[in-house]
């Protein structure tokens, strides 16, 4: 590093990073007078296929949590084959993992930048994305909200998702149907503190089994005396199992558990089945992904409420193409439906057999 | 000092050798051809608004990725620093926006508690010889529990000083934000002070070879405490940066900080054995992964591809350092 000629040849490097710090500020500074030029020296076949460039194909964009979760990819087919459908360009982004907010916005900036005319997003971060949705809006972009609303709710322009209060709701009353007279001692594995979709489901399901009243939209948990041991899992399965561990050896007497999502449920299931009391403890959840599904058939999961991540996307597809096409912007929210799936149905709560939910699941069969 | 650098190195020609004279000039290259790649690919991509965009998307990791550089040139590794940038930024927005005080003074209360969260890393790298890997896996972890005891909600409604840095000037129509001439100017300071001045040679010397460093001399201790602290205070200007960016203290964030920093380190050519590297080079590996993420996404290619991508490119950073240097 510091040889005899050290110091000359660093000066020859920062020289080179220099010039090319200038060359950007150069190009900045002749702004869109600059694109013309970078894209004559592109040859016209390469530009067509790269698809960003022509100016009548309408971009829209889509932004998940993350990129693996099934339901997302899910999502993302939906969205892809309704794109396909109307002719029109997807762009697909997402968070390195859940909660990566910065990963979101930087997706969302890009987008914006690539001339999408309205963005999908399900806001990993409920309140943190909310300046930058703010700014593409400003920007004439339609965003719209799918899954998971934002805080506050009408930072968006729309929202497309399930009534998640309704789905933990659903469960509830199953549950306590199902339980009857026996004296439920539960255990909730819970998503992860201040984000609204888990405690929507967590106080809905306290709700439909009568234990406790909350609001619907909080994004704090409620807690009843009949509840044991509630733990964070963030949606993941071994956490899930981890959780229950720990749930058992706190109370052995466990005889009900609500699980933020099917991976948890399975995890929860693991641990129930290793402290081998699985005939004597119910697991309910939500979601309703082919795995939860086949969860339900082979009696791992009692009840699950399904939801449909196919139709948020395709109706959010749909909208930005309106949008592009009239000018006019969906606003407000669009349940997009949730069905209590279970092999033991109950008198006075509606659901369906698990055979009707393994034909409308998402994910993998 | 001339034990660490009078080893003359047997000259070979070829593509290596070129490396080896000029360790950046690899990433340079790399940029530059990507660049020109994605500008055939979209012809949005060699706008202003978006080149100016892709230093503003590289912030934050840049910041980050200075005082990890200082860090793996004294061949130590920081994976605490995410989340030092986290508890600043989560301190310096809840102080002024929960307890009410001078959003000024807050900044600095942040910037202070990351100060601290350094020194305690060299303390206990240097008084009880632990190796870095660990103490920083144990303030890591320290740090993102101090944040969720502090708050896990995101805080809004910042006050317009701590978003300053996010505030925008015009050249020729392209607007560009003041954070991203403070991170230029922040790697100008670093690179004239590793360059010419003792303190700079010092931390080449430490991580060249601590004993002859240390027999020539050098106060290795001291050196290593100095950088570890320093480093602190480039991850809590990282924080300001990303709530400057954000627009909110967010306590989810900076969970990868420290693997993308690191990335942007490996990428600008510096060897992770410590003693050998370009500050310079770091900055061109952060705007590396920018491009290609701003690149490909404006492609409609998916992120998951940008993240292969990005790992195809660490290995062969990290294959050409290994080999340009394999004689040595």
């Amino acid at each position: 590093m510091l040889k005899g000629n050290g110091a000359r040849r660093l000066v020859q490097r920062f020289g080179l990073v220099s010039m090319f710090a200038i060359a950007m500020l150069i190009m900045s500074a002749c702004g869109s007078s600059a694109a013309p030029a970078g894209s004559s020296t592109a040859p016209t076949a390469a530009s067509g296929s790269g698809g960003a460039t022509s100016g009548d194909q309408i971009i829209v964009g889509l932004i998940t949590k993350t990129e693996t979760n099934p339901f997302f990819v899910k999502m993302k087919e939906g969205a892809q084959a309704k794109a396909d459908e109307l002719g029109v360009k997807l762009l697909t982004g997402a968070g390195a993992k859940d909660g990566d907010n910065e990963g979101q916005v930087t997706a969302l900036e890009n987008m914006v930048n690539a001339g999408a005319k309205g963005i999908l997003i399900t806001p990993s971060d409920t309140k943190a994305i909310v300046p930058s949705i703010q700014k593409a809006r400003a920007k004439g972009v339609l965003v719209i909200a799918l899954d998971t609303a934002t805080e506050p709710q009408d930072a968006v322009d729309a929202l497309f998702a399930t009534n998640n209060f309704n789905a933990g709701l659903l469960i509830g009353q199953w549950a306590k149907a199902a339980m009857g007279d026996k004296k439920p001692v539960i255990a909730t594995l819970d998503l992860a503190p201040g984000i609204t979709v888990g405690a929507q489901r967590h106080n809905g399901f306290l709700q439909g089994y009568g234990l406790a009243k909350a609001d619907a939209n909080s994004s704090d948990l409620v807690n009843s005396p009949e509840v044991v041991c509630s733990q964070d899992t963030h949606g993941d399965q071994t956490e899930g199992q981890t959780a229950m561990e720990n749930c058992l050896s706190k109370n052995p007497d466990i005889n009900l558990v609500y699980t933020i999502n099917e991976p948890a449920a399975f995890g929860a299931y693991q641990a129930i089945k290793a402290a081998g009391k699985e005939k004597d403890i119910t697991i309910v959840s939500v979601d309703g992904g082919c795995r939860g599904v086949q969860g339900v058939v082979d009696g791992q999961i009692a009840a699950t409420s399904q939801q449909y991540p196919l139709k948020m996307a395709a109706l959010g597809v749909q909208a930005v193409v309106d949008y592009a096409k009239s000018g006019k912007k969906v606003s407000g929210y669009t349940d997009t439906g949730v069905t209590l799936i279970t092999d033991k149905a109950q008198t006075g709560v509606d659901s369906k057999d698990s055979k009707f939910g393994t034909e409308n699941c998402w994910g993998t069969k | 000092m001339s034990a660490v650098v009078s080893k003359v190195t047997k000259r070979r020609s070829g593509v290596l050798d070129i490396l080896r004279g000029s360790p950046i000039m690899g990433p340079f290259l790399a940029l530059i051809a990507a660049s020109i790649f994605f500008a055939t690919q979209s012809d949005k991509f060699l706008t202003g608004a978006n080149l100016s965009l892709i230093i503003q998307q590289v912030i934050v990791v840049g910041a980050l990725a200075i005082g990890q550089t200082l860090v793996i040139l004294t061949g130590g590794i920081d994976l605490s620093n995410g989340m030092i940038m986290a508890l600043s930024s989560v301190l310096m927005t809840g102080f002024a926006v929960t307890s009410g005080l001078n959003p000024i003074l807050a900044i600095l209360a942040g910037l202070l508690v990351g100060i601290i969260f350094g020194v305690l890393n060299g303390a206990l790298i240097t008084s009880i010889g632990l190796p870095p890997f660990i103490v920083t896996l144990g303030t890591f972890n320290i740090a993102y529990a101090l944040v969720r005891i502090y708050t896990t909600s995101t805080i809004t409604n910042l006050p317009p000083a701590q978003l300053f840095l996010g505030n925008t000037f015009s050249i020729g129509g392209t607007e560009i934000t003041y954070g991203s001439v403070l991170l230029l100017i922040l790697y100008a300071i670093t690179w004239y002070v590793l360059r010419s001045t003792p303190a700079g040679r010092a931390v080449y010397a430490v991580g060249d070879n601590p004993e002859a460093a240390r027999l020539a001399g050098i106060n290795t201790k001291r050196v290593l405490t100095g950088v570890y602290t320093v480093a602190a205070i480039t991850y809590g200007i990282a924080g300001l940066l990303l709530v400057s960016r954000t627009g909110v203290g967010d306590p989810q964030a900076g969970q990868t900080g420290n693997l993308d920093s690191i990335t942007a380190v490996v990428l600008g050519g510096t060897s992770l054995l410590g003693g050998r590297g370009q500050i310079l080079g770091t900055l061109i590996g952060a705007l590396i992964v920018g491009v290609f993420r701003n690149g490909l996404q404006l492609m409609g290619v998916g992120s998951i591809y940008q993240v292969l991508i990005t790992g195809i490119l660490v290995i062969v950073a990290v294959s050409i350092d290994y080999l340009s240097h394999r004689g040595k």
